[in-house]
């Protein structure tokens, strides 16, 4: 597009430099650049009066609500009344789960595409085009593919092999677990390759000079130095699991449950959706919008609380790489 | 120190070998994922085109047809005419509202802010990427909706407006990181030979970077739209619903991802509706996926060739 041939050929530094030796001129383009900078920063700062409404309006509606008893005690009468505690184990019954499936695939893949991989070999590129596209897909996709796959293929056929009636063949949190284990895939290869990237490469020749076989050095040197970008990797994913409902919605999720998912084929509450169900299908919505606040509110500390602890171990991992090279 | 488990070589070797193949399949797992997703994605969404029985409500010509989205009457219609209007609608307004806010302030970012500034403004807009798409659908609901209808006053309180101007935040940080990313793609020299010249900071920015930078700009719009295009949960609470034709921004629409999500739970496995519904799930895939394929191709051929420059 705009090579510096391009640059050198446009009509434009000519103007300005008949624009530099008029005085009058010189100072329009100090007015110019005034104004486009000033433009520019408004947009930068109307992104962040959005957080800034966002943010405070939830605060300032949910603070009240989120007590201990908020925290601790199961809905009651039609949702209206009580807390919220069956929603909270829920979700974090449920990242657990996808972090059990997920953390090890999604760092090993990253070992193979930065430690055993060639750069180029069609593989490599096959499996980033893969990463970069999952990234992509819809979150309601995933919701579908969950119901479409994990369900109705992988658990009706289980239960078909067992032949003990219906038992994974139905919306259950190890199914939403996995559908979301997929979807967050790409979140933990991502940074686990920036974390790799990070491991100086004297520290794998030095591991290789000594005897180490391949995998000896990736899992006692490289491994373990790339551990703090690993776990930003797994939080982040928690983060993102903790609030996405769309896929969710058909592989497990319950509108209100008597009971806790002890069990992986049992169903569960969740924070994401129990602000749905609140927001939506509440039966008196002046009774609930407290407590739709207090759940936002919760919900929303749990993703921030948990982005800030991946945002600063990567701003650390950053720095070390930065003194690393 | 580092002190490797003493092992016979034999079984070292055998190791490594376990481990060589846990790393290969844990990176084919990559492409069986969206693969899988396809595969079974369509295949229940197969019936809409080769299922006799499906094929007289919800066939291709149907499904494409002039006519009402009316899934659960005697006489069922599933003309996803008004739900693909419903998100052109919803996903023309986010653009419209959020890239121009996101392209200006990635500019700003990278051609005019001074530093220690730049370091505040990332994780401001990694806060508002870090927001549950739920909570943003939550807000638009409770409060979003109230002021645009007292903006506009319109007599519908969950609209396309009100469901656009939501999703605008949803995809505000994806255009604005991948914008940032392509403009800081663009080397110093352009911005040195342009100054040297006595073009200004801002003739600079906007005449020499901005353009060089367009192409990874164009693939950021484009993965905007894709997320626009995907996303659920707002729509599902901030749209209303409506499966209306018609063109004002005021009345309510109902979108195909919010569809999916709003009847999918009540289907009867493998009846006409419920393979409408993954054709649904399909067309988003395809759609989502074309514009994710382009947008690294144009990110990709752009890199090379400022790299090349």
């Amino acid at each position: 597009m705009t090579t510096p041939e391009a640059v050198l050929a446009s009509p434009l530094p000519v103007t300005s430099v008949r624009a530099l030796a008029n005085p009058a001129r010189r100072r329009a383009q100090v007015g110019w650049n005034v104004l486009w900078t000033g433009v520019s920063g408004l947009a930068t700062l109307w992104i962040a009066l959005i957080v800034v409404v966002l943010l405070s309006t939830i605060v300032l509606g949910g603070w009240r609500t989120v007590t201990w008893e908020f925290l601790s005690q199961n809905p009651a009468q039609g949702l209206t009344k009580g807390g919220i505690f069956p929603a909270i184990f829920g979700t974090v019954a449920l990242v657990l789960l996808m972090i059990l499936a997920v953390l090890p695939v999604g760092v090993l893949a990253a070992v193979y595409l930065h430690e055993y991989a060639r750069a180029s070999s069609p593989l490599t590129r096959l499996v980033r085009f893969a990463v970069s596209n999952l990234a992509g897909v819809p979150s309601i996709v995933f919701g579908l593919f969950g119901l479409g796959f994990f369900v109705q293929f992988l658990g009706r056929g289980m239960d078909h092999a067992l032949g003990q009636g219906l038992l994974f063949g139905q919306p259950a949190i190890l199914w939403a677990a996995l559908t979301l284990a997929l979807l967050n895939l790409p979140v933990v290869i991502v940074a686990t390759e920036e974390a790799l990237r990070a491991v100086p490469r004297s520290a794998r020749e030095g591991a290789l000079a000594l005897g180490a076989t391949r995998w000896q050095t990736v899992r006692h040197v490289v491994l373990p130095q790339a551990l703090p970008g690993v776990l930003t990797g797994a939080i982040l994913s928690v983060s993102r699991g903790a609030g996405e409902v769309a896929p969710i919605l058909f592989t497990g999720v319950a509108y209100y449950l008597p009971y806790l998912p002890w069990s992986p084929t049992d169903q569960f509450m969740e924070l994401g959706y129990h602000v749905y169900v609140l927001a939506t299908q509440s039966p008196d919505v002046a009774k609930t919008l407290p407590l739709l606040y207090g759940t936002v509110l919760v919900l929303l500390l749990l993703t921030f609380a948990l982005n800030f602890t991946a945002v600063i171990m990567r701003s650390r991992l950053r720095r070390s790489m930065g003194l690393g090279t | 120190m580092i002190a490797f488990p003493s092992k016979t070589r034999a079984g070292q070797r055998r190791i490594d070998r376990i481990a060589e193949i846990a790393i290969g399949l844990s990176a084919l797992a990559t492409v069986a994922g969206i693969v899988l997703i396809f595969v079974f994605v369509f295949r229940e969404a197969l019936p809409v085109l080769v299922d006799p029985a499906t094929r007289k409500t919800g066939g291709l010509a149907q499904l494409f047809a002039r006519g009402a989205w009316q899934p659960v009457s005697s006489d069922p219609r599933y003309s996803l005419l008004p739900l693909i209007l419903g998100s052109l609608k919803a996903t023309l307004v986010a653009v419209v509202t959020a890239v121009p806010i996101a392209v200006l302030a990635a500019v700003y970012t990278s051609e005019f802010a001074p530093n220690r500034l730049r370091e505040l403004i990332k994780p401001v807009i990694e806060l508002l990427a870090g927001i549950p798409s739920v909570v943003l659908g939550f807000f638009a609901l409770i409060i979003l909706a109230t002021w645009i209808q007292a903006l506009t006053g319109s007599t519908v309180r969950l609209n396309a407006l009100n469901a656009g101007v939501a999703l605008g935040f949803a995809i505000l940080p994806v255009v604005y990181s991948v914008s940032e990313d392509a403009l800081r793609a663009v080397p110093p020299s352009y911005r040195e030979a342009s100054l040297a010249l006595g073009a200004s900071e801002w003739q600079t920015a906007f005449f020499v970077t901005l353009p060089a930078a367009w192409a990874g700009i164009f693939a950021a719009v484009m993965l905007g739209v894709g997320r626009a295009v995907g996303e659920t949960m707002i729509v599902l609470m901030a749209s209303g619903n409506a499966a209306l034709v018609s063109a004002p921004l005021t009345d309510s629409i109902r979108t195909l991802s919010a569809t999916v999500a709003a009847e999918l739970a009540e289907v009867v496995v493998g009846s006409t509706h419920y393979s409408v519904l993954f054709f649904i799930g399909s067309l988003l895939f395809f759609v989502t996926f074309l514009l994710n394929v382009a947008a690294g191709l144009m990110v990709d051929r752009m890199r090379q060739r400022l790299a090349g420059s």
